[in-house]
């Protein structure tokens, strides 16, 4: 167990280091944050000042190692646009974009997963055809074309919520509806199929077999087992926490991370864009090693080579 | 004769319209031991599955099955309930995916003892360790801690069994119980319920392809053939003087255990599609005895010897009454 946790640890550490290099090169190939920030006509000696001031003139090796180093003691480097700690701007944002992405994550385990519950128990009804045709469309509608279509109705014709900002509670729902509708789609779309797969299995049928009432069968046997394929999903879900609003964000200019990204990004705002990456991939990474270690506990089959008999 | 424990009249089973079950009756007696044999597809499973109600929704099923005098087929729930593991119990093919791969084997058998006896906590935990003892699991304490993939198939359909016993049933259907098991695991499993049915005095229904093992267990056996009961019999009578053409066909495809080695004899053709079932007696097309009659109408039962019966109009009535 002990090697098997450690391996996950290692291997999540992997990721977020290639995840921060290939930010790293990326982003020095892809334009001069000299030009953007100081922009394209500022005299000669101002452009190399302002390398030599973020060690952009180091050759590209040694500003990696300087990165690098900094960001293992803790170090993510200052915004090029207003001098302050690139990770106390990141950090502001968060509460705001998971003001977004909670209630949706929420919004989609909460209507998803019972949804494909209901769908599969309810196999080829006229119930279960409607919420396929609602999933389906879920996940094939963009959640900024959903974004637009729910402002367009419900705050440009009906006035009935804001169109977009943070004002107040309102200011949340669109936002939110636009990114958990497709969401939940999606689960309940997993859902059903792995609780379609489940049912159909010998051991339901087993326990039907020695008198377990159906909701009981439902419940304490088919759940457990279709909860192993659907976690892999929410899991995915979780890992966008941060990431998930970045396209929303910027439908409803809601001042979280996402726009925060976006900003950076073409200001080539390297200190902030570099913290945002390892942010998000440390979430999706972290994600993943909670679902990994979920699946041991939700799967005695997955548990490696335990003694048998050793789980009392 | 008593009065029957089960009694089956005319069950048919359509899937999608099609016939798996084409008129099945059937009767056990309180503490017999029936054996049901045909080749896969027949409808032995189906007969039991439709009787306890455990078919899929697609299926269309029609008749009566009758728990002394109670109906089973079409019941509510919370009878059929009650009936499931409490007084009829069904055990399976294969036991490694009849069980439930993420609950303790001790937790499943529980679950039994909870529904049918009330018992729970470490009344339960006891009476789940002498039923394990009673099947014969070794170093039940820690086994029943442990998960269907952490055992053997054998001990897994012990398992199984424990888990049928626990309701303590009236009868025991077993599918096919050692299909998937080696052959000195097969034995094993056959001995203990002999034994089991003996100690408890259940009756027992034995679903399998197997002749041999059915001669061995039952005392009676049904032969079915697409759908329907073909012969119906006393063991020894059956081995002795099989009357259908489809049940002499199974004999000869059988090795003798003494005399000269002869070339075994396979039944030509297939069984029939369900789509395509002949007017009359679904086996005419394969039979070596068929003529014109044999397509006129479905062949009812004639006597041939005393509790032995055969659906075949070639056969001759015995003179002694059955």
């Amino acid at each position: 167990m002990l090697r098997f946790v450690a391996l996950r640890v290692g291997r999540a550490l992997l990721t977020i280091t290639l995840v921060v290099t290939f930010a790293f090169v990326v982003l020095r190939l892809s334009g001069d944050p000299a030009l953007m920030i100081m922009s394209p006509d500022a005299p000669p000696e101002a452009l190399a000042a302002f390398r030599k001031a973020w060690g952009l003139d180091d050759p590209i090796w040694l500003q990696y190692l300087k990165y690098f180093t900094a960001i293992l003691q803790g170090e993510l480097g200052q915004s090029f646009r207003d001098g302050r700690p690139a990770i106390q701007l990141v950090a502001e944002r968060i509460p705001a974009t998971l003001q977004l992405t909670l209630p949706a994550l929420a919004l989609k385990v909460g209507l998803g997963i019972p949804a494909g519950i209901y769908a599969a128990l309810h196999r080829n009804s006229a119930i279960d055809r409607a919420v396929m045709t609602f999933a389906v469309a879920g996940f094939t509608v963009p959640s900024f074309v959903l974004g637009l279509l729910l402002v367009l109705v419900f705050a440009v014709q009906l006035g009935w919520l804001p169109s977009g900002g943070q004002e107040s509670w309102r200011s949340v729902i669109l936002p939110v509806i636009s990114m958990g509708l497709g969401g939940a789609g999606i689960l309940a779309r997993f859902t059903r199929s792995a609780m379609l797969e489940v049912l159909g299995q010998p051991y339901i049928r087993t326990a039907s077999a020695k008198g377990v009432p159906w909701h009981q069968v439902v419940r304490l046997h088919a759940l457990p087992n279709a909860a192993i394929p659907t976690v892999t999903i929410v899991g995915f879900m979780v890992g966008t926490l941060m990431a998930g609003a970045v396209v929303v964000e910027s439908v409803f200019s809601w001042p979280g991370v996402g726009r925060l990204m976006v900003v950076a990004v073409s200001n080539r705002d390297l200190a902030v864009v570099q913290c945002i990456l390892l942010l998000v991939s440390a979430t999706m990474v972290t994600s993943n090693l909670i679902v990994d270690l979920l699946y041991g506990v939700l799967d005695p089959r997955l548990r490696g080579t335990a003694p048998a008999g050793g789980g009392h | 004769m008593t009065e029957p424990l089960v009694s089956i009249r005319d069950l048919r089973v359509a899937f999608h319209g099609m016939p798996a079950l084409r008129g099945i009756d059937l009767d056990v007696a309180p503490g017999e031991a029936v054996g049901l044999v045909g080749e896969s597809g027949c409808g032995k499973s189906v007969t039991w599955l439709a009787a306890l109600g455990l078919l899929p929704g697609t299926a269309t099923v029609g008749g009566s099955v009758k728990l002394q005098g109670q109906e089973l087929l079409h019941a509510a729930p919370t009878v059929l309930d009650r009936v499931r593991g409490g007084r009829i119990a069904m055990i399976f093919q294969d036991p490694a995916s009849a069980l439930n791969p993420v609950k303790k084997v001790g937790v499943q058998v529980a679950e039994a003892l909870r529904l049918h006896r009330g018992l729970e906590g470490a009344a339960a935990e006891a009476e789940v360790l002498r039923l394990f003892d009673q099947v014969g699991i070794p170093d039940a304490k820690r086994r029943i801690h442990i998960y269907p993939h952490e055992m053997s198939g054998g001990q897994n359909q012990r398992v199984m069994i424990a888990m049928a016993l626990a309701g303590q049933p009236e009868l025991l259907v077993a599918d096919e119980p050692t299909t998937a098991l080696d052959a000195t695991i097969q034995a094993q499993i056959l001995d203990l319920l002999r034994r089991l049915q003996q100690e408890t005095g259940m009756a027992l229904v034995l679903i399998s392809h197997d002749l041999g093992v059915v001669a061995e267990m039952c005392r009676r056996v049904c032969v079915m053939y697409a759908g329907r009961i073909v012969e119906e019999s006393p063991s020894e009578a059956l081995f002795a003087h099989p009357r259908h053409p489809y049940t002499q066909g199974l004999l000869a495809a059988l090795p003798d255990m003494v005399g000269p080695r002869r070339r075994l004899e396979a039944i030509p053709g297939g069984v029939p599609e369900p789509w395509n079932m002949p007017p009359g007696c679904a086996f005419a097309p394969r039979c070596d005895r068929a003529t014109p009659e044999c397509g006129a109408g479905m062949p009812g039962f004639v006597p041939v010897g005393p509790a032995h019966q055969a659906a075949c109009i070639h056969v001759q009535p015995a003179t002694v009454p059955a």
